[in-house]
């Protein structure tokens, strides 16, 4: 019994007693290292950090291991965390033109400088089930090697770019302030760095379901997938005290430039703007390219105003988006239900009883449609 | 007590300060939404993040803290966030009324009157009164800004038109100093007189909505009603069947399959300190052990 009943506090340590040995699992088995789940569970490793805002392996798959899986749990334990960390301040912005890249596609040209890197994709696997990986010792092949490049590898946006075909990005101020959108509330309308850190930390499914949306007519936007990388860039920050910048470290991000249709026209502040592309951008931590790609048809969907264009759909409404695509809040709002809420519900029983009392003496509605007729 | 490696009551102290400006503009602007920098804490969105915040921002060391859900101090979450303050700040903590200095609170506020040496916390779901008349936070923050209460007149008065009163039970929309139209979170309705000219500060905590609002000592507090159909609130049958309080709020609490009820102080502490100077309900004695003990004797 949770209610207001002698003995709470004890109910709840030995709740917790009884999940901890549950995570724990069956003790005749060797226990999970974090390292293990760090290497062989990478993908939801990934994850955890990018929608947790924080780039350490190994705490987030310390989450992992202490959610006993469950990811947006995991989620919630790095969120935690990360907010009692210092701020120092914010980094260089990163240069993804430079990334040691694991992989690149292009779906709009068939080859370009740089070429196209399949790398670590599940994508033309047959999804079969390895039965293999259960009997053997899950023995693989080593990796066939090839020699990376020092080149940089071109953007593709940047490429088509130079025949202003795809809408140019002015290069932002160096000295202006960043967005941050955990030290600064949200308001509504937002501008486009904010969108883009909360689509960063937002919910792999939920985005996936808006992008799924828009590609079926709600709010569409004619994507194409111009490019997506994925492989480690270096971070560089400015200490005060030194006044250039060093460099911290890489992390791998998957990036997704999405290339958008868009017959031309006024834009929102009165500038005409001939037919050309568009863009949406996904940046993640980690590999995930269902979750850059969500990001960047969401981010071009939340643009519509920018390209007054009619606005209709969810994925094009910021307040709905971006609003609700955060999972840590989406998942305690949700689950608070489960806490008590027996004064309201007593409030609400007294006035259900004096409804249907007075319905009880109320005419039947025949009756009272006879005597409304007659009057 | 505290645990190493936080700072007192969890929040570091840049965060603390940013809540308190966000605390002090609400003073200022009684019942006005005042967005602030809410932080991810180490319990979920949606069971009293704001509060906490708003708690551990104010809280001194000298503080003796009490923590009530549903009226209860035993109450799971009432249990977890006094032990989250107990571990980061090592405060005193205590499960009477009277003693404490800062009572953070979920949809209740205590039957013992508050004094000025006091603060109630209130741990807000959903801040924004016209939230579901108008989803939009563009819209509603427009709305306070013209005084533009329209919407929720006509909602009060469509809820007359269909019942004969007014259906809402629960976060009963209040007017605070005559300007802004609040939500008390959701309290039931039977709380809302207490709100007006108490000598106790009230403060308001949204977490996940990222929103603080107060509502300083001896402030007038209105529920909206009409002149023909005026505020009241629920009244019970009964009074307390362990310590005969009349004119309190009570929870129904189902006894077995065959319709036997009893109603009981939904404030534990009140019942208690009732049954204490020797005040006797019409059950004390015949109810469940669970029931009697109600939430106050802590392990």
């Amino acid at each position: 019994m949770y209610v207001a009943v002698k003995g709470g506090e004890k109910a709840i340590d030995n709740a917790h007693r009884l999940l901890a040995s549950k995570r724990r699992g069956d003790t005749s088995l060797p226990a999970i290292s974090t390292a293990q789940i760090a290497e062989q569970l990478a993908l939801g490793v990934d994850r955890v950090m990018a929608e947790g805002s924080l780039y350490d392996r190994s705490l987030a798959s310390l989450a992992i291991r202490q959610s006993r899986g469950d990811l947006i749990e995991a989620i919630f334990l790095v969120r935690a965390f990360r907010t009692t960390l210092p701020r120092f301040g914010a980094s260089e912005p990163v240069d993804t033109g430079r990334m040691q890249i694991r992989r690149r596609v292009s779906a709009t040209f068939k080859d370009l400088p740089g070429g196209q890197i399949l790398g670590p994709t599940f994508d033309y696997t047959h999804r079969l089930l390895d039965f293999a990986l259960e009997a053997a010792g899950d023995e693989t092949a080593e990796p066939a090697i090839g020699t990376a490049s020092d080149e940089a590898t071109p953007r593709v946006v940047d490429l088509v770019g130079e025949e202003g075909l795809i809408e140019r990005e002015p290069a932002p101020d160096p000295d202006a302030p960043v967005g941050d959108i955990t030290r600064t509330p949200l308001e509504f309308p937002t501008e486009r760095d904010q969108r883009l850190q909360v689509l960063a930390r937002g919910d792999e499914g939920f985005l996936l379901g808006l992008a799924y949306s828009t590609q079926r007519g709600f709010g569409r936007t004619h994507p194409f997938v111009g490019e997506i990388r994925f492989g480690a860039v270096e971070v560089e920050f400015v200490p005060e005290e030194l006044g250039f910048a060093v460099p911290m470290g890489t992390v791998e991000l998957t990036e997704c430039q999405m290339v958008n249709q868009f017959h031309g026209g006024q834009k929102a502040g009165g500038e005409s703007v001939p037919p050309q592309f568009t863009r949406g951008y996904g940046l993640v931590f980690g590999q995930s390219e269902r979750k850059a790609m969500s990001m960047a048809l969401v981010d071009r969907s939340l643009r519509a105003a920018e390209f007054a264009e009619q606005q209709s759909a969810p994925a094009q409404d910021q307040e709905f988006v971006l609003s609700h695509c955060d999972n840590v809040q989406a998942t305690g709002f949700v689950e608070h239900l489960k806490l008590p809420h027996y004064v309201d519900f007593q409030a609400e029983l007294g006035l259900l009883r004096t409804l249907r009392q007075e319905y009880e003496a109320a005419p039947a509605p025949a009756e009272e449609a006879m005597r409304e007729a007659a009057e | 007590m505290s645990e190493t490696g936080y700072n007192f009551a969890y929040l570091d102290e840049g965060t603390k300060r940013m809540i308190r400006r966000a605390i002090l503009k609400g003073i200022a602007i009684p019942g006005y939404q005042v967005p602030f920098a809410s932080r991810e804490m180490p319990m979920p969105y949606g069971w009293g993040t704001g509060g906490v915040q708003v708690t551990a921002a104010i809280l001194g060391a000298d503080d003796v803290l009490k923590v009530i859900d549903q009226g209860s101090d035993d109450t799971t979450n009432a249990v977890s966030i006094r032990k989250f303050f107990e571990r980061t700040a090592g405060v005193e903590t205590t499960t009477a009324t009277t003693q404490a200095t800062i009572i953070q609170t979920r949809h209740r506020i205590p039957e013992t009157p508050l004094t000025e040496d006091q603060v109630l916390v209130f741990q807000v779901p959903i801040p924004e009164p016209l939230r579901f008349l108008e989803p939009r936070e563009t819209e509603t923050r427009r709305l306070h800004a013209l005084a533009d209460y329209g919407l929720m007149h006509v909602k009060l008065y469509e809820d007359i038109a269909r019942h004969g009163h007014i259906a809402t039970t629960y976060a009963y929309p209040v007017e605070v100093d005559g300007r802004y139209v609040m939500d008390p979170s959701p309290t039931p309705k039977f709380d809302n007189p207490k709100m007006d000219d108490c000598p106790a500060l009230q403060l308001f905590g949204a977490g996940r909505e990222k929103r603080i609002y107060a509502v300083p000592p001896y402030t007038k507090v209105t529920s909206l009603d009409f002149e023909d159909h005026p505020f009241a609130v629920q009244t019970f049958k009964q009074p307390c069947a362990l310590c005969d309080a009349h004119d309190v709020y009570l929870d129904e609490i189902v006894l077995d399959d065959r319709g036997g009820r009893m109603f009981v102080c939904s404030d534990t502490d009140h019942c208690e300190t009732r049954r204490g100077e020797g005040h006797r309900g019409a059950m004390l004695g015949t109810a469940p052990e669970a029931i009697t003990a109600g939430g106050n004797s802590r392990v």
